[in-house]
């Protein structure tokens, strides 16, 4: 290993570490499991003691997007250009049976998953799910951003 | 059609067209509301809804009549209960079923654990889209003592499908009394802490009094009820004027506004807490304690099936009262004797042939409940409102025609009255304190 | 006033306009001429009836057998305490019946739903348009001729990864 990739690999973990913990999330919520949400965000279960407290109302200051609740083909539009908007690195939790395979809703009205519309990293199951269930699938995120290659664009471009 | 919006359509040139939503911090819920600004002032308003509508209604016509009550509890989310009530009483009065006592007071008890539930809800989103965050932090945390009382019975916290046509699903869980009161006893602290942040504080009051104000035709004209509804004075509540369960029974006053803006809504919506924790202690004193279950051997569930298979299982199954099922001894004072219209026992199910059959008969296509033909109407009073359900029934297992008649539909309906003529900032409160809830309007 | 005599009076001062009466599980409902729903209401909403809230209007879909759609409106009455349900039948062919705009203020939204999820005509409503699906869906979803299942994206949709 040349000297080069032992810095960047170092990098790279440090970054991990640094992103995992400072997500910045930005709440879509639409339906029931919007309640589960509040509930883990409030004080009793809260989010933030792992990192993830600070709710941004913007999508632009988001890495995190967390489509809570069901989308519907109404709503599909509004979902891909809140997407469109955050910048990257971004990511997305698929929050609920709803979001994840368009859940116990299999009509004419209901997208059968997100993944139909962006593409989704961390899929919670639950009708809806427990606050539990949402802090657990917080932790894997955290997980898969410690481990995955970090994009840093920004220094290359210099 | 013209695909502009009325709004585009007769927008003066000059005005500014501004949208609020679908996603918006203040748009709990999805919901987009156009403006037309001049400056702050807004001349005309227009709200669009439907983005959560679910296919409710199409899906319960092709789905059983006891399959499509998961269904009601995602109607209005934040107090599901009282939607599976609206629904199973439809069914019963279609069915006329008579429910026994302990079960109607149980209703009773889920009833008003929810109305506080979506109270609280209601409240502390708009009091936290005013700015006022604590009173979010703090409504929440009440929240979560009642949801763990219903918990604790139904086996989930929301979406609980516990309240089922003919009765309710299992018994109190024992212990249940101490964990209600305590979970009154802190709720009403946290009314208590919020009144006092809240009630005199003139920031609050600068952006609800006189603030979306209604008058009670207008209220009327819309088709209003609920704590909407009273805030404009008018003492309507379906528990009172058409009274269901054993509220006739029970003590409690139906709080009143006076000027129907947001402030009344807010106090309304904080006295009627205040009864249903009433409501709660009252009914709770009238559950009888529950008769000590039949003394001899319990087996548990795993050796009570490996024992079947031999010959016919002797002596009582033990079964958790709130996950899988309810012990058939309980069965009596909380279901309908009448006809079976609930599944039948579990331990029947799992052990015996005749157990057996009777479950597949229950759950086969085309069995089931079967009501008569003809369609009916029954509502119940709901945390928005007057929670109705129209069902039409052409005598088969599934509905013909299934309609929810949502509260908050009428109340959302007159937003672009409210608003209109007021400052932008003005429509953040008189939102919230409408309580638009996605999946009962947008169905 | 009982039940029976309200529903005496109301029949004598709609006269023709009544096609039937029925009971319905304790209920009492009133079958109107689909082209006297308009003013029937009317005459209800004002005194002695003083049904002064619109509680609920919806349709059902009979076009298979009966070739009709039937329109239930649910009103209210604060002074008596009483409810009423009334229905009109509109053929399939061409549903349409008057609109009630400008008597009660929530009609407006109740009938563009009813005229999103059933496709019936409300003439005379000042904007009609579609209230819970979007511009570009095809169809009315409620009626019983529409596929449960028939989805009409918005979007080009992605195939999973």
């Amino acid at each position: 290993m040349s000297g080069f990739d032992f810095v960047a690999t170092r990098f790279d973990a440090a970054l991990g570490w640094g992103r995992k913990f400072s997500l910045f999330h930005y709440p879509f919520i639409t339906a029931c499991c919007g309640m589960e949400y509040m509930s883990t965000a409030c004080a009793h279960f809260d989010i933030d003691r792992f990192g993830a407290g600070l709710t941004r109302f913007s999508p632009r200051q988001a890495d995190l997007l967390m489509v809570v609740g069901t989308v519907t083909h109404k709503l599909a539009p509004v979902l891909r250009t809140v997407y469109d908007q955050m910048l990257a690195p971004k990511w997305v939790i698929a929050f609920g049976a709803c979001t994840v395979s368009g859940g116990i809703y299999r009509n004419y009205a209901v997208v059968q998953g997100i993944d139909k519309i962006i593409p989704v990293d961390v899929y919670i199951p639950g009708c809806p799910p427990r606050p539990e269930t949402v802090l657990d699938g917080l932790l894997k995120l955290q997980d898969k951003i410690q481990h995955q290659g970090q994009d840093w664009r920004w220094a290359r471009k210099a | 059609m013209d695909p502009r919006t009325r709004l585009e359509r007769q927008a003066r040139p000059a005005s500014l067209l501004l949208n609020m939503g679908p996603s918006h911090p203040a748009m709990h819920g999805t919901m987009r509301i156009m403006l037309e600004l001049d400056a702050e002032r807004i001349l005309n308003a227009e709200c669009e809804i439907g983005y959560l509508h679910r296919g409710f209604e199409k899906t319960c016509e092709n789905k059983t009549w006891f399959n499509l009550l998961i269904y009601t509890d995602r109607l209005n989310y934040v107090s599901p209960l009282i939607n599976n009530l609206g629904y199973a009483m439809t069914m019963e009065k279609m069915l006329g079923l008579a429910v026994p006592e302990r079960a109607q007071l149980i209703r009773v008890l889920m009833s008003e654990l929810s109305r506080v539930s979506d109270h609280l809800t209601c409240l502390a989103a708009m009091a936290m889209e005013n700015g006022a965050f604590t009173v979010f932090l703090y409504m929440m945390k009440a929240r979560e003592f009642l949801w763990d009382v219903i918990e604790q019975t139904a086996g989930a916290r929301m979406t609980t499908s516990y309240i089922r046509i003919g009765g309710v699903r299992a018994d109190l869980r024992p212990g249940w009394r101490e964990a209600l009161a305590a979970a009154v006893r802190g709720t009403r602290a946290v009314l208590k802490d919020v009144s006092g942040l809240l009630d005199r504080n003139s920031i609050f009051i600068g952006r609800t009094r006189g603030i979306g104000a209604i008058s009670r035709e207008d209220a009327l004209s819309y088709g209003w009820t609920g704590p909407c509804l009273r805030s404009t004075g008018i003492a309507y509540d379906v528990r009172k004027a058409h009274p269901y369960l054993v509220y006739d029974r029970l003590a409690f006053d139906v709080p009143v506004g006076e000027h129907g803006d947001n402030y009344d809504r807010y106090s309304v919506r904080m006295r009627e807490m205040e009864q249903s924790l009433r409501l709660l202690e009252q009914t709770a004193a009238l559950v009888p304690e529950a008769a000590p279950l039949p003394a001899g051997p319990v087996l548990e569930p795993d050796e009570a099936i490996r024992a079947s298979r031999r010959r016919r299982a002797s002596g009582r199954i033990r079964l958790s009262p709130n996950l899988e099922g309810s012990e058939k001894e309980r069965q009596p004072g909380l279901m309908t004797p009448d006809r079976p219209v609930g599944v039948p026992p579990k331990e029947d199910a799992y052990t015996t042939m005749e157990g057996l059959i009777s479950h597949f008969l229950f759950f086969m296509n085309g069995k089931g409940i079967r009501p008569p033909k003809g369609d009916v109407y029954f509502s119940v009073e709901g945390g928005n409102g007057e929670v109705g359900f129209y069902i039409v029934s052409d005598g088969s297992d599934r509905p013909y025609r299934l309609h929810l008649r949502a509260p908050c539909f009428h109340a959302v309906a007159a937003l672009e009255q409210l608003i209109r003529g007021r400052l932008i900032a003005d429509v953040i409160p008189t939102f919230g304190s409408l309580n638009m809830i996605g999946g009962e309007i947008d169905r | 006033m009982g039940p029976e005599s309200l529903i005496g009076e109301i029949r004598a001062r709609l006269g023709p306009a009544v096609e039937g009466v029925a009971d319905s599980f304790g209920d009492p409902v009133l079958v109107l001429r689909a082209a006297d729903v308009r003013p029937a209401l009317a005459v209800l909403r004002q005194p002695p009836f003083d049904y002064a809230v619109l509680l609920d209007l919806t349709c059902v879909d009979y076009a298979a057998g009966e070739g009709r759609f039937e329109l239930v409106y649910h009103l209210f009455s604060l002074s008596r305490n009483v409810r009423l349900r009334l229905k009109a039948s509109v053929p399939a062919g061409d549903p349409a019946v008057a609109s009630l705009a400008g008597l009660w203020k929530n009609a407006e939204w109740l009938e563009r739903e009813v005229f999103d999820m059933f496709g019936v005509r409300f003439e005379g409503h000042p904007y009609p348009r579609r209230l819970l699906t979007y511009e570009g869906f095809e169809g009315h979803p409620l009626r019983k001729s529409y596929p449960w299942r028939l989805e009409q994206p918005r979007l080009p949709l992605r195939d999973r990864d």
